[in-house]
């Protein structure tokens, strides 16, 4: 294969930069917060100033601390839940790649089903039968995932299977576990990567949403759904607190879009210069 | 064709049963007794046995799986263990808000997003082509339950010519008064979804497009109009009918989220305030009703689809990627 220099995209680039900046704010959030999550000081509703720059809540609790401990949230549900959801997905994935005829067609299906199932309903169903807790959402978020992943890996996997190279492989004697290693998995993971940065920003709004119902992390911590939701009722006194959560989410989901988009350009060359 | 129909039914009811199982699984086999939604801290050891014995849950396993079963074919699914009310009847008087809603916002969606999604693909090099899509991405960011907290602000609050949510008391006998509680909940998920709907027409569209069979066609003589209508209309159609049915489940549950927004008395917030007061027998009815619905709406798409597009392979479902 010629080498191709990997140059960086103007989406990766942006991507990044929205990504970033919300990881480094996760991680400043372990170190220092404006104020304790507990802090009540603020005063009810106030509006933006110097000492607390996003206002502070019904509780007087500082809007942008809170917000910082979404991100954290946030991320770690998206980061593990795509952890889940890649392990098990690949896995399943590969191994269903490998079936042949009526086992190959029943898994076939069996996948097309999980996938038409929304991640939403089972994410539900999974916090109903375990009460809501971070690990009940970031399970029931990998699983979801995982229908998917595997999905997309089965296809990617038949693909390189029907290839002449593994056919040359294994008349050469390399056994199947070294030509998963060797051949599939270098062949499929550059689509699988852009697939699961696309599961990270979805994972983001699955999490929110349940978070929204209050079916997700159990309060005082602050996902940005609890946020939105607390904020719903005061909306017409400050109308920031239901907007500043919102545009974080959103910069994170268009963020690892983004970074998908990139990562597409530089895994399939011939996209570089097309549409 | 009828070959295909009994394979797929088959396959239905097959996923139906499945369905039921994972169920069953996930709510009756997970550690945590649906009994204990009875009891208060510090409940007796008689107290507990009682709960169980009420709820069925000192049954073993197998019978509470048969009787599980029995319920689903009866359609029969116990009473709720807060108020009460049979599960049954309650979800299908809750269906008179979620159907309508679901409906009328998925088709509003589609008629939004297929002329628009046509217009992304056919005027790509304009600037409004161009503009449409990046829209129609950012539109896949926004988590739906924010578009409604912000058309809540403007139109109910700000501008109060819409109510924030609720729904008449009298229900739909009250015409007027509960189309207008429905519309801003059907304006939130169609602007949602639409904007995903967008992303799948362009691309079928330009597919079209670029496809021999147009240009042989416009070579034979044809007008652009004519040429899409009956080559381009049925080739773009076959792969935005799978998503669709996707698309339609996703709306069902996208109403969930919904309802909880406008306060709408619906199936979604019958199963939001089911599952933090644990009533199990409500979850699983709502649970079931719900995976019924989404499984037949995946029979419906694959069915359309097969009708408009013969040459599908032997695939049992026919979702594309």
């Amino acid at each position: 294969m010629k080498s191709t220099k990997a140059r960086a995209s103007v989406p990766l680039i942006v991507g990044l930069t929205f990504v970033g900046i919300l990881a480094v704010t996760a991680l400043i959030s372990y170190f220092w917060l404006p104020y304790k999550l507990q802090d009540m000081s603020g005063g009810r509703l106030s509006s933006p100033s110097l000492t607390h720059l996003l206002g502070t809540d019904k509780l007087g609790r500082d809007l942008l601390s809170r917000i910082m401990l979404g991100a954290r949230i946030a991320l770690t549900v998206g980061f593990t839940s795509v952890c889940i959801g890649a392990i098990v997905g690949v896995t399943f994935g590969v191994l269903a790649g490998f079936a042949q005829r009526w086992l190959d067609e029943s898994l076939a299906s069996v996948l097309d089903i999980l996938i038409a199932f929304p991640t939403l309903l089972l994410a539900m169903l999974i916090v109903a039968g375990r009460g809501s807790s971070l690990a009940s959402v970031i399970v029931a978020i990998g699983l979801g995932m995982s229908a998917i992943v595997a999905r997309l890996t089965r296809l990617l996997v038949k693909r390189v299977l029907n290839q002449d190279f593994i056919t040359a492989s294994r008349a050469s004697g390399t056994t199947w576990p070294r030509i998963v290693a060797i051949h599939i998995l270098p062949n499929i993971w550059p689509t699988l990567l852009v697939n699961l940065a696309l599961q990270f920003g979805l994972a983001g709004l699955t999490e929110a949403s349940l978070s929204y119902l209050g079916l997700g992390t159990p309060p005082p911590n602050a996902s940005w759904g609890s946020l939105l939701q607390e904020a719903q009722a005061t909306v017409l006194v400050a109308p920031l607190a239901a907007i500043a959560p919102g545009v974080c989410l959103i910069a994170l989901v268009i963020g690892v879009n983004l970074i998908a988009d990139g990562l597409r350009g530089i895994g399939d060359p011939t996209l570089r210069s097309g549409k | 064709m009828l070959k295909y129909l009994v394979r797929r039914l088959i396959f239905l009811f097959i996923s139906i049963f499945l369905a039921s199982i994972s169920l069953f699984v996930l709510l009756r086999l997970l550690p945590g007794d649906p009994a204990n939604a009875l009891l208060s801290v510090g409940a007796t050891p008689e107290q507990i046995a009682a709960a169980r014995h009420s709820v069925g849950t000192d049954l073993p396993m197998p019978t509470q799986f048969g009787k599980w079963l029995g319920q689903l074919f009866t359609l029969h699914f116990g009473n709720s263990l807060i108020g009460g009310y049979p599960v049954g009847p309650e979800i299908f008087s809750r269906l008179s808000i979620t159907v309508p809603l679901t409906l009328s916002a998925f088709l509003l969606a589609v008629l939004i997003a297929i002329p628009l999604g046509f217009v992304a693909a056919y005027k790509a090099r304009t600037w409004y082509g161009a503009s449409l899509n990046a829209v129609s991405q950012l539109g896949i960011a926004i988590p739906v339950f924010w578009v409604g907290v912000l058309l809540i602000f403007g139109f109910a609050l700000r501008l109060m010519i819409l109510p924030a949510g609720g729904f008449p008391i009298d229900g739909w006998s009250n015409f007027g008064e509960a189309v207008k509680s429905l519309i801003l909940p059907v304006c939130t998920i169609s602007l949602v979804m639409s904007a995903s709907l967008i992303r799948y027409v362009r691309s079928a569209t330009l597919d079209v497009l670029g496809s021999d069979y147009i240009r042989t066609s416009r070579a034979l003589g044809s007008s652009f109009i004519t040429a899409m209508w009956r080559h381009g209309l049925r080739n773009a159609a076959a792969p935005v009918i799978s998503i669709l049915g996707i698309e339609l489940a996703t709306t069902f549950v996208g109403a969930v989220v919904v309802e909880s927004v406008f306060d709408l008395p619906g199936l979604g917030s019958l199963l939001v305030k089911a599952i933090s007061q644990r009533d199990y027998p409500v979850v699983q009815g709502v649970l079931f009703a719900s995976t019924v619905a989404v499984l037949f709406i995946g029979f419906l798409a694959d069915l359309t689809q097969r009708i408009l597009d013969p040459r599908l392979s032997k695939s049992l479902t026919g979702v594309s990627l």
